[in-house]
């Protein structure tokens, strides 16, 4: 088997493309990140930012608490996120844990968002520790109750150790398991990955076996979505374009609260990946009160005045 | 070479004064404001005395996050706390009365004994409003008569997130924030002109005591600049604007309209019904012989 021509998807094969790929520079990666955040975005820019930041928003809610009542109100939000401004756009995606996903595509499609793609959490989220077959089955389960996007985990602990092969084995058995019914996102836990280099490296191992997305942590462990992981990783997916001429989205996810850090993103993405990559298509921000401060700003450039929260909705 | 010995004995070259850098007091902490500016205060006596930070409106809208996530944890402290908070900053303001009183003496112009007395008039106050903490609920609280099988019970609550622009001067200050913060409000001051000398000390005294971070903020700057968007922020509850100029008055009270917020103003009488101003009423009906 082949896998864009690039490896042929054994262990040997893997190891080889991985040990040959650059290191990353870790300060300079820092001090670009750094820089690029000072970037001071205003007025009209600024209005584009936070309406695209919010199309591109995966409204999440990942508790063990989670009830039906609190997905459907979710999904609400996902539609019509300011239920008294039609202007502002529907969020990119709802993610919810697997048993939720009919409960929300159920309730997206009574209120008139059918638009709005409903994601799950697979593959034993958020630790991944499980038998492959329950992997399989639980993304299986997903896709069946409506899940267009499916976010798997790797198995870290294989990564780690050097075990490039069974990771990249997983990926592709729930690459087949999704087919064309779904969007796959590879969920890396940069957390825990240590180093920048082995945020290269599972990127390239993500994107060779198929990922159409590939996503920063499952927000459970800090530090999430930091943004010279998040320059990494669209250096990945640009590179991997130019390789393959196959354009890979990019979404971070945990730690993004407000509209500052959101800006921080898609300038992030601008300057590394491109503007090709700043559509909801190839880039996500998985978080769940971003939206609301988002919404704040909004009103504070129509109003001209600040918006207290007593004005957003509670979830 | 000369000796280290000789250097430090050396009399011709005088010491250097270490200057105090003033800053902003937002969340607990001492951030420059975030535009970077800072005015001038002078006095025709001392000539330049220092540079505060000349606040924009982006510290104000931080001090209201701060202040707003702080109100909740202040408001549950029980009254006891809250009084007994107050008082150990009132008795760090005696220890340090004497600074204080150079500072407004050197940045207002009035004599060291004028200067002294507004200090010790200020810390009393601030006691004074301290008493308050555990007998507001006996004073502006009631138990109603209604008709029907119920107790009816009227209990005082504090707003929320209050700003303050007191006068130029220490005591107006003290006079506008111990009202609002001692039924459980949080406070945003916006101190002009020369009185941020005194009152960036008193920050440091607020900085080592028991309030917790952001129950205080303190913004140093321009009433005309930041005013109005305090008046329009839809996250400040209430508004003492007891140290603006009258013609200005009625274009904040405009301001505020779009939230309901609560705009007063005080001379300076010390009084319960200050602390009142900004606090609500809240009333609870409970079932009984049913």
């Amino acid at each position: 088997m082949s896998f864009y021509g690039i490896v042929d998807g054994t262990e040997s094969s893997l190891k080889h493309f991985l040990a040959q790929l650059p290191g990353v520079d870790q300060v300079g990666a820092d001090a670009r990140a750094a820089m690029l955040a000072t970037r001071s975005i205003k007025t009209t820019s600024k209005r584009w930012a936070i309406d695209t930041a919010i199309s591109m928003v995966d409204l999440t809610t990942l508790e063990g608490a989670d009830t039906p009542g609190k997905v459907r109100a979710l999904c609400s939000k996902a539609v019509r996120p300011d239920p008294t401004d039609s202007t502002v756009p529907s969020v990119g995606a709802i993610c919810v844990y697997n048993d939720m996903v009919a409960i929300a595509r159920t309730h997206l499609d009574a209120i008139g968002g059918k638009h709005v793609p409903v994601a799950a959490v697979s593959t034993a989220f958020p630790s991944g520790r499980a038998s492959m077959e329950v992997k399989i089955q639980d993304t299986q389960d997903a896709i069946e109750a409506g899940a267009a996007e499916i976010d798997m985990v790797i198995d870290r602990g294989a990564f780690l150790s050097g075990q490039f092969g069974l990771v990249f084995d997983e990926i592709v058995k729930i690459r087949e398991v999704c087919g064309d019914r779904a969007h796959l996102k590879v969920i890396f836990e940069t957390g825990e990955l240590v180093t920048y280099d082995n945020v290269r490296k599972a990127s390239y191992l993500a994107m060779l076996a198929g990922a159409d997305f590939i996503k920063t942590s499952t927000g459970k462990v800090a530090p999430a979505a930091t943004p010279p992981v998040v320059l990494v990783m669209l250096e990945a997916v640009s590179d991997f374009y130019q390789m393959t001429q196959r354009r890979i989205g990019v979404k971070p996810a945990g730690g993004i609260r407000n509209t500052k850090d959101a800006i921080k993103q898609l300038v992030l993405v601008n300057e590394t990946a491109g503007p090709e990559w700043l559509t909801p298509e190839y880039f996500r921000i998985g978080a769940s009160a971003l939206l609301n401060d988002l919404l704040m700003q909004r009103m504070k450039m129509d109003d001209g005045y600040y918006a207290s929260p007593n004005y957003v909705t509670i979830d | 070479m000369a000796s280290p010995k000789k250097r430090s004995t050396n009399k011709s070259a005088p010491r250097l004064e270490v200057k105090k850098t003033f800053k902003l007091f937002i969340n607990g902490a001492f951030p420059r404001s975030e535009s970077g500016r800072v005015y001038e205060v002078s006095s025709n006596k001392s000539g330049f005395i220092a540079n505060p930070c000349l606040a924009s409106r982006k510290d104000l809208r931080d001090a209201v996050v701060a202040a707003r996530a702080a109100q909740s944890g202040w408001a549950k402290a029980t009254a006891y706390n809250r009084g007994q908070i107050l008082y150990r900053i009132a008795e760090m303001l005696e220890g340090r009365a004497d600074q204080f009183a150079s500072e407004i003496s050197l940045a207002s112009g009035v004599t060291a004994k004028k200067a002294h007395d507004e200090v010790l008039v200020a810390i009393d106050r601030w006691v004074w409003y301290a008493g308050w903490s555990d007998k507001l609920s006996a004073a502006f609280g009631a138990t109603n008569p209604v008709s029907g099988p119920y107790y009816n019970f009227t209990i005082p609550e504090p707003q929320g997130v209050i700003a303050v622009a007191p006068a130029e001067s220490f005591l107006a200050f003290i006079d506008a924030i111990a009202p609002a913060i001692v039924s459980g409000n949080t406070v945003v001051a916006l101190v002009p002109g020369s009185a941020a000398i005194a009152v960036m000390s008193f920050a440091e005294v607020l900085a080592t005591s028991d309030l917790p971070a952001g129950v205080i903020n303190i913004l140093t700057g321009s009433h005309d600049e930041l005013a109005p968007w305090a008046a329009s922020h839809m996250d400040i509850d209430g508004f003492d604007i007891s140290g603006i100029d009258k013609k200005k008055r009625s274009e904040i009270k405009v301001a505020g309209a779009e939230n309901l917020k609560r705009i007063h103003s005080f001379d300076g009488a010390l009084s319960p019904t200050r602390i009142y101003a900004f606090m609500e009423a809240k009333t609870v009906w409970h079932p009984i012989g049913v």
